[in-house]
């Protein structure tokens, strides 16, 4: 019997699609058939390859599109190597999900939403932008600005030029940090582009990127005149049990794996600067 | 339940009785120190011992415990989960300052979600608790408001004059005294009259001892965190500690673990395992760690106990002031020096 919340479900990597050349974008369904659980944009799941080892991923597909959950991850240690060397029919263990969503169905409802997302950083941003684009009519103007080393780099490219371009009432904004032959987009850094582009501060801002990103992204927007209490971000640290008692994921008294990953920035303010 | 009693020469027949429906651990030595362990014929109850090097916690969370095992045969994985525990035992011996400390434990690992390996262990073990014979000057529980008088748990006990008397305080602990009424006796009005005094006797002494004014001023659920966390005595606190986590694995608190796998060569097994938030790898990520200095890793394990823990656990604090790292740790940095430096007449500097 299983049922400890530390006990991985079996299941099954269905898809690998290769991104970029160093991230992955796996599929994973459970192995009896049955769905693996319910999610919202923002949750995270534990992946397990025994041998390999466990760690937390933010989910990436938008629980709109059924019973799978996609995973993009880059590979950067032991463990995402192990993921990148599987094949299609892997199994592997999957516990979840975790974590506090994005606000999708309450505070972001009804406005304008402005998504700033750097290389990797898009994949939890990507299960809100679908969940969003899937429920349009509830949300305003949606602008998308998201930057990468290099064009090879994007993360889902064809899904943003052949769907998220050609959605109603958004604007996509790419751009790559350095020049390249064949590239006749933005060059430039994130939070660069993101004061030349200059949004007006009506909307909702949700940022997701290399801390230090994060950090020049959230002083440009103050800069611009957004409030804190308009953005909203997610941490990342170490975890281990992913439900707050193992120890090593919290800022001060909140746990990134129950309490987050998703912070307002104006919640943020008040943690010790220790993330 | 009226209280019962048993003299201290008699303690090996009420082991060996309770041992043929239970596993019995308490105290016992080893190499010239004291740990919790199974009795077994021989062995007895040293009440004049304060303290077992690890505290009594690792009867119910242990240094070390398989959780899942896993079969990989190509491209299938096979998942089992480990039993959790499901045979009775009681754990023997137990002061104030560890009981208190399964409490600690039970706010993190019983609250949703549960713990199954923990509550499962909670659930099919007794605690007998024994008023401690001989307080020391590194003790301070009554800091955390612990009455060292009444131990608590399942049954508590006091000794006076070579023999134990002992009350039941749960069902479990009535069940407990039950299966042994061939072995314990009554207790008459004189024996009630040696319990009380003993506990008076024991009260004068815990008055007495050198931080028995330890306040908790300062800190707590009420303290503002971001003060006590930018206190520039962090640094000078922190200069010496060598980052051993010594502290962290006497203490009946500290509830951290890391989860980490071995390959038998026919499975592979994941089992949990204590860590401490003072190494350095606690909380390393491929991207780096967010407490990269010692300084940080020392402030976190304080900081956990004296503000985090309160916060999140309705005020109650994270340490039991049982004094085992006052004792161990080899620079003698602790806990108490933290609360002095940073509390009580101090907590208003800043």
């Amino acid at each position: 019997m299983i049922n400890d919340t530390l006990t991985p479900r079996l299941a099954v990597v269905t898809q690998i699609r290769t991104e970029t050349p160093d991230v992955k974008t796996f599929r994973v369904e459970s192995a009896d058939g049955t769905p693996l659980f319910d999610h919202m944009p923002g949750q995270c799941a534990m992946l397990t390859l025994p041998g390999a080892g466990e760690a937390m991923f933010s989910i990436t597909s938008s629980p709109t599109v059924g019973g799978y959950k996609e995973f993009s991850i880059k590979r950067c240690g032991r463990l995402t190597d192990a993921l990148h060397a599987m094949e299609p029919g892997q199994q592997i263990g999957i516990r979840g999900p975790y974590g506090k969503p994005f606000p999708v169905d309450t505070e972001f409802r009804g406005k304008n939403l402005l998504f700033i997302a750097g290389g990797i950083g898009l994949a939890p941003l990507h299960s809100v932008i679908e969940y969003v684009r899937a429920h349009r009519e509830a949300y305003g103007h949606i602008d998308i600005l998201y930057g990468s080393r290099s064009a090879a780099d994007l993360v889902d490219l064809d899904r943003i030029q052949n769907e998220w371009m050609q959605e109603r009432d958004t604007g996509v904004y790419l751009t790559i940090d350095r020049p390249q032959d064949g590239w006749d987009g933005h060059v430039g850094f994130v939070p660069a582009y993101l004061k030349e582009l200059a949004f007006k501060p009506d909307c909702t801002a949700i940022i997701c990127g290399p801390p230090i990103m994060i950090k020049f992204v959230l002083a440009a927007l103050i800069e611009m005149g957004f409030d804190k209490t308009q953005v909203y971000t997610t941490l990342e640290l170490k975890m281990k049990c992913g439900v707050g008692k193992c120890g090593r994921c919290n800022i001060g008294s909140k746990f990134v794996c129950k309490d987050g990953p998703v912070f307002r920035c104006d919640e943020i303010d008040e943690l010790p600067n220790e993330y | 339940m009226a209280m019962k009693k048993i003299a201290l020469t008699q303690l090996e027949q009420l082991f060996a009785a309770l041992s043929l429906t239970r596993k019995v651990y308490l105290p016992v030595e080893k190499a010239g120190q004291y740990d919790y362990a199974p009795w077994q014929p021989g062995l007895t109850y040293h009440p004049e011992v304060l303290h077992t090097v690890k505290s009594a916690k690792s009867v119910f969370f242990p240094q070390s415990e398989d959780l899942i095992r896993y079969k990989r045969a190509g491209l299938s994985l096979e998942i089992s989960q480990q039993a959790p525990e499901d045979e009775e035992f009681v754990v023997f011996g137990v002061h104030a300052c560890d009981v208190a400390g399964f409490e600690v434990l039970d706010r993190v690992f019983l609250s949703e979600p549960v713990d199954s390996y923990y509550k499962a262990r909670r659930e099919h073990g007794t605690v007998f608790s024994v008023m401690c014979a001989k307080p020391e000057e590194t003790c301070f529980c009554g800091t955390f408001g612990i009455d060292a008088e009444a131990p608590g748990g399942d049954v508590q006990s006091w000794l006076a004059d070579g023999v134990l008397y002992m009350e039941a305080l749960t069902e479990k602990g009535e069940a407990l005294l039950a299966a042994v009424s061939g072995i314990v006796s009554e207790v008459d009005d004189a024996g009630t009259q040696a319990a009380a005094e003993t506990r008076a006797a024991h009260k004068a002494i815990m008055e007495r001892l050198p931080l028995a004014d330890l306040t908790t001023d300062g800190f707590g659920a009420d303290a503002e965190l971001l003060p006590l966390f930018n206190r520039p005595e962090w640094k000078e606190l922190a200069s010496s500690c060598l980052g051993c986590g010594t502290c962290t694995y006497v203490c009946p608190t500290c509830q951290c673990y890391d989860i980490r796998e071995y390959n038998t060569g026919k499975e592979i097994r994941r089992f949990r395992v204590w860590d401490s938030c003072m190494y350095s790898d606690f909380t390393m990520m491929a991207a780096g760690t967010p407490r990269p200095d010692q300084m940080q890793r020392f402030r976190q394990r304080f900081m956990h106990k004296l503000k985090y823990y309160p916060d999140n656990y309705g005020g109650a604090f994270s340490c039991v002031g049982c004094g085992r790292c006052l004792q161990k740790c080899p620079i003698s940095m602790n806990i108490v020096k933290v609360m002095r430096k940073l509390g009580g007449a101090n907590h208003n500097d800043k």
